[in-house]
């Protein structure tokens, strides 16, 4: 290890061991929060089944990207299962339509107050969806990415850089980061340009008003269900390829995602984005240890015996709640001023 | 579990025969986990420890032409309450002179305490390795054929110190095995002047370990010691370790020994397992086939070893006393004597019957510490190609 102060090295780690990381999770994370955002503002209740439906959604790529290899149905370097999302995107709509159906649109017929009848109801969903997975699938943890798994390994970025730390790039990370934007860029034309964008806005500021003047209900619940399977099964695909499946892994986002939701400000898309990375930033950042990159900052009089890790990887959970009772207590509105959760 | 069903028609005939025969006869008890976890297991262990019997009736030479009837009890593994209760029938009902098992580590506890100390009769447990038993107090009345998972830690850090590798990070499973394997190993390796850089455990069957390979490689070492599961947790360690390039070399404890393990690590990295020398094990497959019985089934070897030394001890002590065979145990385990392999167990009765001094070394290489636990032997593993192979056996 160098004896004098080398800027680059200590960026080269912290980019190879909390930036990237903390980017692709937090990108994995702010797809999640939206969908958790659009059922609450067009359906108006807090979507506990989110996590659960990724892992169907990740279940059904599963499956489907197994069929596609054992046919031989692959183009060499590209994830199968980024081939597979579009088949599996088709049955996640049906069954998040068939949830509806069957559950969401009889509280919404009875005008049910909707936010707590609607998290109960989604805490039911929530149990079907991962006794499905687990049905099918099994509890047991799997990968299921193929491919190349690098854009680049640290070995080939040290042989080009000659830096003594090196950096990865995951194909995994790299399609996390990349989908998220357009996903994000497209939600966000959809909702401003076109009609059923403006419809749906219309619909989440005044149902009312929005019925009065000539809305389809029924059209605007099934384009919201349509754009979180949408978000759903990508998410829970690019989380699964990344940090491979497990359902109970899944089930345990649904904290992580709340957290960046109510960070962001209920309701506001900008703020779920805003959260998500919040969230994701925190988690890493404050358990990571920094011995090794402050001793490249750092002349060696002053280099740290400790680990200097703020907390245990163990209690990496426990920052999405300790994020969530600061907000709560301090701008219950979020960053973005959403709405307050029991309106 | 074809050849169980042979061995098993086989001793329920000659048990029958013998009961028929109005001959001396005495009942030993096999105490073992035939229904629970251990069940895909049991049965090249039962027949291991059955084979030693009918070995023994067929010689003659056991106390002047004895018979030993087994009488089994199933301890189920994991419920102590009945493993208790089934050791008090077969030492009150059956009246066993010494009781060959039982197999899981929290069931023998409770058997030695409950059933072993208060009583005064010998068990010898094929297959309990917990650290946590050679401190329990048993009296002197408990021994074990499998070494305790405790060994392997200071085995595996005098190599480590062999191969020049004097700092390393630290991961163990948070469990039993993984916690007690690494306090044995950091214990021995610190004092023999390793340094560990971060010692941390981690949960198996979680999805990301990018967090904790980046926390353990901060202490700067480029050498890893994952003991833990191939399966879970220690895959996923070394999943992170490899896309981030935190470490180059790893130390696997015998959790990792597989070839999802060796498929994803570059050559050079090693790790220890428990095994026989492989005389020994050649020996003791070829023994066990002709008995029927699968020799290469996990613990075959170390129940046929426990039954042997239980019918050993009782020779040596020249009757089925219970403290009598307990006060023989080690005599006839440990050196020194005449060394009895597997399959010659009726040569070696005869010895003892003509006073001389015995040293079984079995299907194993039975030896036994001051605690009464086997102390095994290793062999050093070694990633070449992809996959693990043995350059080195350490005793």
């Amino acid at each position: 290890m160098s004896e004098s102060i080398d800027i680059i090295n200590a960026f080269a780690l912290l980019t190879n061991f909390v930036i990237l990381p903390a980017l692709s999770y937090g990108s994995q994370l702010a797809l999640g929060a939206l969908a958790v955002t659009l059922v609450y503002s067009i359906l108006r209740f807090s979507n506990f089944a989110q996590g659960d439906s990724m892992a169907f959604g990740t279940m059904l790529t599963i499956i489907i990207s197994g069929y596609m290899i054992s046919r031989g149905w692959t183009i060499t370097g590209v994830p199968t299962a980024l081939l597979a999302i579009p088949m599996a995107l088709i049955g996640m709509s049906i069954y998040l339509l068939t949830m509806d159906r069957l559950v969401y649109r009889y509280y919404r017929k009875i005008k049910a107050k909707q936010n707590i009848i609607g998290i109960t109801a989604s805490i039911g969903v929530m149990f079907v969806t991962g006794g499905i997975v687990r049905f099918v699938l099994g509890a047991s943890a799997q990968r299921f990415g193929d491919g190349e798994r690098f854009i680049f390994s640290v070995r080939e970025f040290k042989a080009f850089t000659g830096l003594e730390q090196g950096i990865a790039l995951k194909t995994s990370q790299f399609l996390t980061i990349t989908v998220a934007i357009l996903l994000v860029s497209f939600l966000f034309y959809f909702l401003q340009r076109t009609k059923t964008g403006k419809a749906m806005r219309a619909y989440s500021d005044n149902t009312e008003l929005a019925l009065l003047s000539g809305i389809d209900p029924d059209k605007v619940v099934r384009i919201t269900w349509l754009l979180v399977a949408l978000f759903t099964t990508i998410a829970g695909t690019l989380y699964g390829l990344d940090k491979g499946f497990a359902p109970q892994q899944y089930h345990l986002l649904l904290l992580p995602i709340f957290a960046s939701v109510i960070v962001g400000g209920i309701g506001s898309p900008i703020g779920a984005i805003a959260g998500a990375f919040l969230v994701a930033f925190s988690e890493i950042l404050l358990t990571y240890a920094y011995k090794k990159f402050l001793i490249y900052l750092l002349p060696l009089s002053m280099h740290p015996n400790s680990l200097v890790q703020l907390i245990g990887t163990e209690y990496k959970y426990a920052i999405s709640f300790v994020i969530l009772v600061i907000v709560l207590i301090i701008k219950p509105t979020g960053l973005f001023k959403g709405k307050v959760l029991d309106e | 579990m074809k050849s169980y069903m042979k061995t098993t028609a086989g001793f329920v005939i000659s048990a029958t025969m013998a009961t028929a025969s109005y001959g001396a006869s005495v009942n030993v008890g096999e105490l073992q986990g035939f229904t629970g976890p251990l069940e895909s297991m049991i049965g090249p262990m039962s027949g291991g420890a059955n084979l030693a019997v009918t070995e023994t009736n067929a010689s003659g030479n056991y106390l002047g032409g004895t018979t030993i009837n087994v009488v089994q009890g199933d301890s189920v593994c994991i419920d102590p309450a009945v493993a208790t209760a089934e050791a008090e029938r077969l030492m009150n009902d059956e009246n066993v002179m010494a009781i060959m098992g039982p197999n899981c580590s929290g069931n023998t506890g409770a058997v030695i305490t409950n059933v072993l100390v208060p009583n005064g009769i010998v068990s010898i447990s094929p297959s309990a390795t917990s650290p946590a038993l050679t401190t329990l107090e048993d009296g002197g009345w408990f021994f074990r054929t499998a070494p305790s998972d405790a060994r392997q830690g200071p085995v595996l850090a005098s190599i480590a110190i062999s191969r020049g590798q004097t700092d390393m990070a630290v991961t163990h499973s948070n469990s039993d095995y993984g916690k007690g394997l690494a306090d044995a190993f950091v214990t021995a390796y610190e004092a023999a002047g390793g340094k560990v850089t971060v010692l941390a455990g981690h949960d198996d069957d979680k999805a990301d370990y990018s967090a904790d390979v980046a926390a353990l490689s901060a202490g700067g070492s480029s050498t890893l010691a994952v003991l833990g599961y191939a399966d879970t947790g220690g895959r996923g360690i070394i999943a992170a370790s490899e896309d981030t390039g935190a470490f180059s070399n790893y130390v696997f404890g015998d959790g990792m020994i597989s070839d999802v393990t060796s498929g994803a690590v570059a050559d050079g990295s090693w790790g220890t397992m428990p095994s026989p020398d492989l005389s020994l094990s050649d020996n003791w497959v070829r023994v066990a086939a002709v008995g029927g019985v699968n020799g290469l089934g996990v613990f075959s070897a170390e129940s046929y070893d426990a039954m042997a030394l239980i019918i050993l001890a009782s020779q040596a002590a020249g009757s089925t006393d219970r403290a009598a065979i307990q006060a023989q145990v080690m005599d006839v385990a440990n050196a020194p004597g005449y060394q009895c392999y597997a399959g010659k167990l009726g040569e070696c009765l005869a010895m003892i019957s003509q006073g001389i001094p015995v040293d079984y070394v079995g299907a194993t290489g039975v030896e036994l510490d001051a605690g009464g636990t086997a102390n095994g032997s290793y062999a050093e593993s070694q990633v070449t190609g992809g996959a693990f192979s043995v350059v080195n056996i350490h005793k």
